[in-house]
């Protein structure tokens, strides 16, 4: 059932259309730029809570604005045609994975810009690095879900925030404490948790799977 | 008038538990005192609420796989009956709170604390979700299409909330009495005189819960009967 190079193929055009518009790829890079300056503007040097709490809110904020587009740019004629030559869950796991990227692209500058621009309060680098291009990825996966939905109520990213809020609060608790060990040289990063992040991103890729088959027929 | 058997099952039962639960000889223990009788009615509102947001999903599945408008019906009309318990169980909760947990001398610093307890904020997710269900529903104006997409939103934030459940109670510290699973349902909890009355507490409030939700069910089968196939 599944096609490998089907999915990569649908995966080379998204890349492709990025590629060529890039006023989505820089906007979205300036949006970075410009709150993460702001914040620098506003406070200097933070306590690691609030650096914690900051970045994750920035991630999720970033996250929103770059996946919003990934359903909405396909217009009702193209989403047709795609019908005509692809499976829903080629199509579906294609966006998952052009998204993912995207993401980890962009948690990685954040990272970079914070450190610069607000400070270095980690004790633990690596896992902390780790840590989030993780809690990028478990971000853009549930919201590429929630795009499709919104792209299908035909709805504005808003929408996407009001669904997706409730569902991301546990994902971002455990990734603060998660974390939090990695701010600390006394606390221990805990690798239950991790694996029940993974686990948690698994569920939600199972998910899309199974449901968008049903949003993508008219 | 078929199937009347479980509706008078259901009134008998609630007068049991009103009259039980208040005359019952309860253990006293110090703080909760006589405020132990709320959980015939507090806990009892939590197992409504998760048995109609159940129904709601399983008759999201079976929209799903017929396509047919009265499933969606049942859908909404189960989580909206379910929102509403949702919201007493809060209601009730906060006044046993108010007797227990709450430090007289410093109410505002004692509601922040209290506010972040993970069952609290579990049922908060629970409600959250579900009204952005209703919002997503009236944001839709083809039927067919709300009905579908709210289905799939449905079955999906169902799918998410119960790893929520599982996991907000790792993170979090609390006051509230059965971390480590469903409160009040394990044998140990309960004094047994007082679990006399809280089974059939909890049947009689989830009957009461179900009857509502088919009294609205059958008002919207009415009013859309010309879209039902």
């Amino acid at each position: 059932m599944l096609n490998k190079s089907k999915i990569l193929t649908l995966f080379k055009k998204d890349v492709l259309l990025e590629v060529r518009q890039q006023y989505s790829f820089y906007g979205i890079l300036l949006y970075i730029v410009a709150t993460i300056f702001v914040l620098f503007l506003a406070i200097e040097e933070p306590e690691k809570e609030v650096w914690n709490g900051l970045f994750w809110i920035i991630q999720l904020f970033v996250c929103i604005n770059a996946v919003a587009k990934s359903f909405m740019q396909e217009s009702k004629e193209r989403m047709l045609y795609f019908y005509t030559i692809s499976s829903p869950v080629h199509f579906v796991l294609a966006k998952l994975l052009f998204n993912s990227l995207l993401i980890l692209l962009m948690t990685a500058l954040s990272l970079i810009l914070f450190f610069a621009f607000i400070g270095n309060p980690v004790q633990k680098l690596l896992p902390f690095i780790g840590l989030a291009l993780l809690g990028g990825w478990s971000l853009s996966l549930v919201f590429t879900f929630l795009a499709a939905i919104a792209a299908k109520a035909q709805q504005n990213a808003a929408i996407m925030a009001v669904l997706g809020f409730p569902l991301i609060i546990p994902q971002l608790m455990l990734l603060m404490k998660l974390s939090n060990a990695a701010f600390s040289a006394s606390l221990t990063v805990h690798w239950v948790d991790v694996i029940l992040l993974v686990a948690l991103d698994l569920l939600v890729g199972l998910l899309s799977v199974i449901l968008f088959p049903f949003l993508w027929r008219d | 008038m078929k199937k009347i058997w479980w509706k008078i099952l259901c009134v008998v039962l609630l007068f049991y538990t009103i009259i039980g639960g208040l005359l019952v000889k309860i253990p006293n223990l110090p703080v909760l005192g006589e405020t132990i009788r709320n959980l015939f009615f507090h806990v009892g509102m939590w197992a409504v609420m998760m048995t109609l947001f159940t129904c709601s999903v399983v008759q999201s599945i079976r929209y799903l796989s017929k396509m047919n408008i009265r499933y969606d019906i049942y859908a909404h009309n189960y989580a909206s009956t379910g929102i509403l318990f949702g919201l007493i169980g809060y209601a009730t909760g906060a006044l046993w709170m108010n007797y227990t947990w709450a430090d007289p001398n410093a109410p505002s610093y004692s509601f922040s604390t209290v506010a972040r307890d993970p069952k609290l904020i579990g049922t908060a997710i629970a409600l959250l979700i579900y009204f952005a269900y209703f919002i997503l529903r009236q944001s839709i104006p083809d039927i067919d299409k709300r009905a579908k997409i709210s289905a799939v939103y449905n079955i999906f934030a169902f799918a998410m909330l119960f790893p929520t459940i599982m996991i907000i109670p790792r993170i979090l510290p609390s006051l509230h009495p059965g971390q480590e699973g469903n409160p009040a349902l394990n044998f140990k909890d309960v004094d047994s005189t007082m679990r006399l009355i809280e089974y059939p507490a909890f049947v009689g409030w989830t009957l009461l819960g179900v009857w509502i939700a088919t009294l609205k069910i059958r008002i919207n089968l009415i009013k859309e009967k010309h879209f039902i196939k």
